[in-house]
């Protein structure tokens, strides 16, 4: 065991672990029966890694920041509204914006899987997969929030999304103040990921990043 | 199924702890289950439930003990075994060694991957009138199935409030099983704090689901 470890933290590529020769010898059954290419497997990461990623959320948050119209479409209908802006990936059905409020905070959370709109934000990370958030968010969601350091007024409302079927989720958190006649581009930059997730608010204008 | 898959409301797994600038892959061969798990679901082995299914019916120790993408590396080779697209022999030997079984949608290849990188969809025409409407008042059924279910425990036998309707979607509980997408009404359902966990909870937390038509009876 220990001596695994120690190679584990070597790098030392030259022993694969099981789980590395199992899944390359799936990969390996996959594309010799003629169910796969292979080079079509290396797009699908290069596309998951390269195109996809909370940038594409962002822009979104920030136009809806940015224009109000944008907003009411996008709460209405997020799916169709995000469609509207050619700059960002395109999205499937059934997303759904949720805004946050100075009386209201929304979070979203898959308990059951990891549901998560990979659209807009990219592949979840880590802890949104794992058992502490997935099972935690629904029962104190303030102890979650806490983890991130991130504490809400007590009196503010917090309404957590189970991502239980195929409509997604994306929060649309509030806008911060001082960022008055900001372009658009300006905007994106504040917006984090875990601020569309509501485990985070966006960055304040002027603060480190 | 009550698997430990269900795990809302459950305690006892500590802290939520994000990591600073994540990878999107901690190991290269992560990249390459989510890549099969993509590409074979596109071929037509298997729809996003089954996958989920396979998923959830790991052994609970193995569930819990398993990285991510561990999870979808097993329950992709269990389903794909199941299903005969792959034997024993295939994996035994680490190559094809039994004969290739057709898919639905043919081989997986280049021209596809576009496609997979938006979402399916999963709305259906309505196959008759949404029982229930926005502000209605409805109790998720207290139903236990065995087999795969979007409904969680924790919302069991509570009463919410229904919010708005989704339209009619694939039904998951039929369509993992391969018995069919019988589509069905989907509800956003609110439940208040202190309904799911009791007058102890914290009275400003509102949790909701989507449910689907079967989960809900009229109060």
């Amino acid at each position: 065991m220990s001596e695994h470890d120690h190679h584990h933290h070597d790098h030392d590529h030259s022993e694969l672990s099981e789980t590395e020769l199992r899944v390359r010898a799936l990969e390996s059954i996959l594309t010799e029966k003629g169910y796969v290419e292979a080079a079509a497997l290396d797009a699908i990461v290069q596309a998951y890694e390269t195109k996809i990623g909370p940038h594409n959320g962002a822009r979104v948050v920030a136009k809806a920041w940015s224009d109000p119209a944008f907003k009411q479409a996008l709460l209405e209908d997020a799916t169709k509204a995000v469609g509207t802006l050619g700059h960002v990936s395109r999205v499937g059905d059934h997303l759904v914006a949720i805004e946050n409020t100075p009386g209201r905070h929304n979070m979203v959370v898959c308990t059951l899987c990891s549901c998560y709109p990979w659209e807009m934000l990219g592949l979840p990370p880590v802890w949104y997969k794992a058992s502490p958030y997935r099972s935690r968010a629904v029962k104190d969601p303030r102890g979650v929030l806490a983890d991130f350091g991130v504490s809400l007024p007590k009196e503010t409302e917090i309404r957590v999304w189970d991502s239980t079927a195929e409509t997604r989720f994306l929060v649309l958190p509030m806008r911060p103040a001082g960022t008055e006649g900001w372009s658009e581009e300006q905007l994106a930059d504040l917006v984090t990921r875990d601020s569309m997730i509501g485990t985070g608010f966006p960055k304040t204008p002027g603060a480190p990043s | 199924m009550n698997g430990v898959h269900d795990m809302g409301g459950m305690d006892g797994f500590g802290k939520v702890e994000p990591e600073p600038n994540e990878p999107m892959f901690h190991e290269e061969w992560e990249s390459r289950v989510l890549a099969m798990v993509r590409a074979m679901g596109a071929a037509g082995a298997f729809n996003i439930d089954a996958s989920r299914f396979y998923r959830e019916t790991l052994p609970p120790q193995v569930y819990l003990s398993s990285s991510y993408y561990k999870k979808w590396f097993l329950g992709l080779e269990a389903l794909l075994l199941d299903k005969g697209y792959i034997s024993k022999d295939d994996v035994a030997s680490g190559h094809a060694v039994a004969p290739a079984k057709p898919l639905k949608h043919g081989k997986f290849s280049m021209p596809d991957v576009e496609r997979i990188m938006v979402r399916g969809k999963f709305g259906r025409p309505a196959p008759a009138a949404a029982k229930f409407k926005a502000g209605d008042r409805v109790r998720a059924k207290n139903i236990h199935p065995a087999t795969h279910t979007r409904l969680p425990r924790y919302v069991r036998g509570h009463v919410g409030v229904v919010e708005r309707d989704h339209g009619c979607h694939v039904f998951p509980d039929t369509v993992a099983n391969d018995a069919g997408e019988h589509p069905q009404w989907l509800y956003t359902v609110v439940f208040d704090g202190r309904e799911l966990w009791g007058p102890d909870s914290d009275p400003t937390i509102k949790v909701s689901i989507d449910a689907f038509e079967p989960y809900l009876e009229a109060v």
